[in-house]
């Protein structure tokens, strides 16, 4: 589904990404770690098109099209969602509007009907149910004055909405307390399936434990440094990510 | 001193003046006065710094001289009615009250021509837009012709909002002005809408003065769409008193002109009352508008809220400049004010200049003014869920606009400004 090749990204000149290599295939679910300033959420920003990001070199191959060729709308209606860390607070722009105003064009791109008002709030209200989200909330501008919870629901709301084939979820779960961490994560279960991918990026192991990854990836100073299973992530609890640097410093040496 | 430049550009006026003024001759040889001391807006002078008018009207003209009347037909009046709205019409042809196109059967209102009713109107014209207020203010009362007075009689509150439409087109000459005053007795309601059609492009130069007297516990709406042609040149002085428990709010939503510069000015006269004042300029081309605020809270417990919002594209330039005197009386007052805009191209300029006199001690006042570009964070937020950047950026900066127009209560007006604004943006949000 996601195939990255040999990716490099530099932020105002600086290199960021220096060398990822990843194959994604449907059905499985992907968690990269890693400590901060390794380049993680740089990696989802520049998978999601944000054009601050300048790719200098590699290939990224979605679903057999140049996803780096796409602007962020069609990398969006082509199937690739990511669930931001700070999700924007927009006001004067309400969740229903812009979630409606989504949802049409990307069925317009993909050559279906748009929902009429009836349709859009049926399926609206069956994925509330599904991340605890409150109709109030929805009828706000968007993200604005919600709680860092709140954010991270309506995050995964719009998910469940737009129902990608690739989800990125960009350190979703900082900053959630543990009953707020379990209905997200419920949310991204419920939403898995055999043809659906999920790349989970995390600082800690502990999301891991809801949404079980079948790959574990570290990234340090812009590389894939060491791939495993989830055994991985528990590892990283326990000893940290020194070893890691240790063992990436000593190999370059 | 005289300012012999900026007057050769009224020389026809001045020399074509007869001795003896008619009506109003006291108004009128006041603000002859007031003209030959002082002038035209000179080109540095502080209030008129970021709107050359001067200059403007000099290249564009060279020479001020007032149009004729029109030949203006129903038709063109109906065509220039809001959609849906069930309103009393009032029509001004070049600057001149034109009653046969009018339509006002059963208003609860009375209209009389300011120049055949000396008698009763004496002291009131003229006195809450005074000669000395602005430079533009004197050339209108030397120069209007066939002017209204409303008078809303006290206690009716209008079932109908009032439309008032000025049509102008410069013919055999370039200028017009129209002089209104609008008293709105104690206890009294209303809604007034004005809208200005320019029939073709050819440049004219508009010199409205509006009075408004805002009786004790008097509520009055007073909302403006400036759409104009790319060659209109208007000033407009607009000034109400505002007296005890009484509220008046004004919108004005511009959209295009050569140059507007629109001078507004609320005097909060006695406790209890409160005056709104909100704008939205959404400009592209060359269009230069220009807000001149001004609200004066002269007695304790009186309430002012001002929000002006602009987006700017091409080469406009927008000026605000928003004053709030609050006098050694005036204890307790509330005043706010924000000025926000957003810059969409290079070229494009705001000046925004927020002028605060406070001399009472126990107030609460705030500004603010913010210039930048659209939030490229929250574009991309919408765009990463798949809406195209277009949209994106219509949908921020209908989101941006909105909160102006929030503020008028007259639903199918309120649509038509949407439906304006939606258009400019280009799609529906």
């Amino acid at each position: 589904m996601l195939s990255i090749k040999n990716l490099h990204a530099s932020v105002e000149g600086t290199p960021i990404l220096k060398g990822i290599n990843l194959e994604v295939k449907p059905g499985e679910v992907h968690a990269i770690m890693g400590p901060n300033g390794s380049g993680k959420s740089t990696l989802a920003s520049v998978l999601a098109g944000k054009e601050e990001y300048e790719v200098t070199a590699g290939e990224v191959i979605f679903k057999g099209k140049d996803l780096l060729e796409l602007s962020p709308e069609d990398r969006a209606r082509e199937g690739v969602f990511l669930a931001f860390q700070y999700p924007v607070e927009i006001p004067g722009v309400s969740s229903t509007n812009f979630l409606r105003t989504a949802v049409n064009q990307v069925r317009e791109y993909r050559g279906q009907e748009p929902l009429d008002a009836v349709k859009f709030l049926t399926l609206m209200k069956e994925k509330m149910k599904l991340v605890e989200i409150d109709q109030k909330l929805l009828s706000r501008s968007l993200n604005e004055g919600f709680s860092g919870g709140e954010k991270k629901r309506n995050e995964i709301f719009q998910m469940a909405i737009l129902d990608p084939s690739l989800s990125i979820l960009d350190e979703t779960d900082s900053g959630l307390d543990i009953d707020a961490l379990k209905v997200v994560s419920h949310g991204v279960n419920t939403l898995r399936s055999a043809d659906k991918a999920t790349i989970v990026v995390t600082h800690y192991q502990r999301l891991l434990d809801y949404i079980v990854p079948d790959f574990v990836h570290v990234l340090f100073d812009g590389k894939i440094v060491k791939s495993g299973n989830k055994e991985l992530a528990l590892e990283l609890e326990e000893k940290g990510y020194d070893w890691i640097k240790e063992a990436t410093n000593g190999a370059a040496v | 001193m005289t300012n012999t430049k900026t007057l050769r550009l009224i020389d026809t006026f001045l020399n074509g003046l007869s001795e003896d003024f008619g009506a109003f001759a006291d108004l009128k040889m006041e603000a002859l006065d007031a003209l030959r001391t002082q002038g035209l807006p000179a080109l540095k002078e502080e209030e008129y710094k970021f709107t050359p008018i001067s200059k403007k009207l000099e290249s564009t003209f060279g020479e001020i001289k007032a149009t004729q009347k029109i030949n203006l037909t129903a038709a063109q009046v109906a065509a220039a009615h809001i959609p849906g709205l069930d309103a009393h019409v009032l029509v001004f042809n070049n600057g001149q009250w034109d009653q046969e196109l009018s339509n006002f059967t059963g208003a609860e209102f009375q209209i009389l021509s300011i120049e055949e009713n000396e008698a009763n109107l004496n002291g009131k014209i003229g006195a809450i837009a005074k000669n000395d207020r602005d430079h533009f203010v004197p050339l209108n009362s030397l120069t209007f012709q066939e002017g209204i007075s409303l008078e809303i009689p006290k206690g009716k509150a209008l079932t109908k909002p009032v439309l008032i439409l000025h049509f102008v087109q410069a013919l055999e000459g370039n200028y017009t002005a129209p002089r209104t005053y609008i008293s709105a007795q104690s206890q009294t309601a209303g809604t007034f809408i004005e809208k200005t059609i320019s029939l073709d492009e050819a440049p004219y130069f508009n010199n409205v003065v509006t009075e408004i007297h805002v009786g004790e516990n008097a509520h009055i709406h007073y909302y403006r769409v400036q759409e104009e042609s790319r060659s209109g040149i208007t000033v407009n002085n607009f000034e109400t008193n505002i007296h005890r428990d009484a509220t008046f709010t004004s919108v004005v939503l511009t959209l295009q002109g050569d140059m507007l510069r629109n001078n507004l000015s609320l005097n909060l006269l006695d406790s209890g009352c409160e005056g709104n004042m909100y704008g939205l300029y959404l400009v592209n081309g060359k269009t230069h508008v220009d807000n001149h605020t001004n609200v004066d809270h002269t007695k304790p417990h009186a309430e002012s809220n001002e929000l002006y919002k602009g987006i700017l594209a091409d080469q406009s330039r927008g000026v605000f400049n928003g004053k709030i005197f609050v006098r050694q009386d005036a204890q307790k007052t509330n005043a706010f004010q924000q000025n926000n805009n957003i810059l969409l191209s290079e070229d494009a300029i705001v000046n925004t200049k927020p002028q605060l006199e406070i001399w009472a001690d126990d107030v609460k006042c705030s500004h603010g003014c913010t210039i930048g570009q659209l939030d490229e964070e929250a574009l991309f937020y919408l765009r990463a869920r798949g809406i195209g950047k277009e949209s994106a950026r219509g949908l921020l900066l209908y989101a941006f606009a909105g909160e102006v127009l929030e503020h008028i209560k007259e639903e199918s007006f309120r649509d038509y400004c949407i439906g304006l604004l939606q258009e400019r943006l280009g799609g529906s949000y």
